[in-house]
């Protein structure tokens, strides 16, 4: 009988020192350990008896919800307002988006895009500050308001966008630029003509994908005072107006909800 | 067909402007809603607090011991998102064996049966709704119940973190094949066993890959939730900007940026090692 019969052979031992995976799943367990250990999370105080007390009285103080129609329609404003600088917010960054990202994508073979490795390192800049900082840092110039939360969504967006979409005019098929480049049309109406209509769809697919999710940001952006829902929601949490704060949590989920539905059904239009 | 006969202009042309122009007149009311007044941006009042705030960023500050605190604030971050993690998984690997409908018994057989469907289809809402709330909204939260401090972001990010993801590994499991799992079922393997068995081999990798992909987005989310008091960098960033500290704030944006970017690098290493 054949030993290296592949039936008779024992499976790999468990560790082995040159095994990858076991190093790996060792370094992973010993970053949660130290996790766990250096921030002296509060579990004693958090699984208290008095704290879950306090906890359920918390929750109960969720209900009832405030449904005055005076409160609703504030909320309903809010809402508005969410929705409106998440477009805004969205729209700009597509504009300023293809902006970039003509000087940062190799348009076709002889192109020597001598931007493409500046503008996307302003790109990667812009995409890896979220925005709940840039609306921070933007309420000194633009002041407490929906309009920071505005600029703070088409700053990280303008960023996420760009990158994309360099990408997506890398992959477009050169075939048709190459038809109108060959007979001497400018580089700028090869763009309009032949490489936009082909990438337009995906443009539009990525562009409606972070508009949803700039809706989930948008509603949280007013926590640090940039409009929208969030800040409803500091201000009577701040108050300990829980009936309302449930409310207004209530209105950002049914937002959610909306929005991804909405995204959905657009996508399968465009995608038909 | 001469070439010279082709029309000179845009046919379309008139057609694009008139949408552009129907577009400009829907955008009308968002600009109202989002009070966009960028010329705000270039009045004198708040044209000179925010030049000499930029102006501050250069040098960005260096001093041993704020960068000691930078770096302690940093691993704060990262240990945030990974105990979050952690403890995210403990919620969703359990609801998403629960929700998914790879491992139904009663489906085998044509139809599930109306117990075990409303068992899933509830454990998929609870999931949606703990997904669907913000990290943000849940620390607002516990900051009131726990205090400030790291407990109430881990807190936040395991519940968020565990409705996304298992949403998504109910969802990995069930596109995968299911061909293994339902031979053990029909011959009487357990539920876990044919989990073990039949589904895990097939899907671990995605899993696995789709986890790493969420931790980097939890080490981003931690730095955001320093600004309502979960501490890390971001509750640093949010006390300095409040000082108008130029110099600190752009040491902990440098800091920051080179976070995300070698989680981004960590992250995308991992996933191609596992592919």
């Amino acid at each position: 009988m054949n030993s290296r019969d592949p039936r008779l052979l024992l499976p790999p031992p468990i560790f082995d020192a040159r095994c990858k995976a076991c190093w790996f799943t060792l370094g992973l367990l010993l970053l949660v350990v130290a996790s766990f250990w250096s921030l002296d999370l509060q579990w004693r105080a958090f699984f208290a008896a008095d704290s879950i007390a306090s906890m359920r009285r918390f929750i109960g103080e969720f209900f009832p919800p405030d449904l005055s129609a005076a409160f609703l329609t504030k909320v309903a404003w809010g809402a508005w307002e969410t929705l409106a600088m998440s477009a805004l917010g969205t729209l700009l960054a597509a504009a300023a988006g293809l902006a970039l990202a003509l000087p940062a994508a190799r348009l076709h073979d002889s192109d020597r895009a001598r931007s493409r490795a500046p503008t996307r390192l302003l790109l990667n800049a812009l995409r890896s500050i979220p925005e709940l900082v840039w609306a921070a840092l933007l309420l000194i110039s633009a002041g407490l308001g929906p309009f920071a939360g505005t600029l703070a969504l088409a700053l990280h967006t303008t960023g996420v966008l760009g990158r994309l979409f360099a990408e997506a005019l890398e992959n477009a098929p050169p075939g048709p630029g190459f038809a109108l480049r060959a007979q001497g049309v400018g580089n700028g109406r090869v763009f309009l003509y032949a490489t936009l209509p082909q990438v337009l769809p995906q443009l539009m697919s990525y562009t409606l994908y972070r508009w949803e999710n700039n809706i989930r940001a948008a509603a949280v952006l007013g926590v640090v005072g940039a409009g929208g829902l969030g800040q409803l929601l500091a201000f009577h949490m701040g108050l300990f107006h829980m009936g309302k704060t449930a409310t207004i949590i209530g209105a950002m989920l049914v937002l959610v909800a909306l929005v991804d539905a909405m995204s959905f059904a657009a996508r399968r239009w465009l995608t038909r | 067909m001469r070439i010279d006969t082709a029309p000179q202009r845009d046919p379309a042309w008139p057609g694009r402007v008139g949408w552009m122009l129907a577009l400009l007149v829907l955008m009308w009311p968002l600009l109202v809603a989002t009070e966009f007044r960028p010329w705000v941006l270039l009045d004198e009042r708040s044209l000179g607090p925010t030049l000499g705030f930029l102006a501050a960023f250069v040098p960005p500050k260096l001093a041993p011991e704020f960068l000691a605190l930078v770096g302690r604030e940093t691993w704060r971050t990262v240990a945030i998102a990974t105990a979050g993690i952690t403890l995210a998984l403990l919620i969703a690997v359990p609801m998403a064996l629960l929700a998914t409908r790879a491992l139904s018994i009663s489906a085998l057989a044509g139809r599930m049966a109306a117990l075990p469907f409303v068992l899933r289809q509830a454990t998929r809402w609870a999931l949606i709704v703990l997904r669907s709330v913000p990290e943000l909204v849940w620390a607002l939260i516990f900051v009131r119940v726990v205090g400030l401090g790291p407990t109430a972001g881990v807190l936040a990010i395991a519940l968020t973190y565990g409705g996304m993801l298992g949403k998504v590994y109910g969802e990995i499991l069930e596109s995968g094949e299911h061909h293994a799992a339902t031979t053990l079922l029909r011959n009487g393997s357990g539920r876990l066993q044919a989990f073990f068995y039949g589904l895990l081999p097939h899907s671990a990798a995605e899993l696995t890959s789709y986890t790493i992909y969420r931790w980097e987005c939890a080490i981003r989310s931690s730095v955001i939730l320093g600004f309502v008091g979960a501490g890390g960098l971001g509750q640093e960033l949010d006390n300095s900007m409040k000082m108008f500290a130029g110099g600190e704030v752009a040491t902990m944006l440098l800091v920051f940026i080179a976070l995300v970017a070698l989680a981004d690098r960590t992250s995308a290493w991992l996933r191609k090692a596992l592919a």
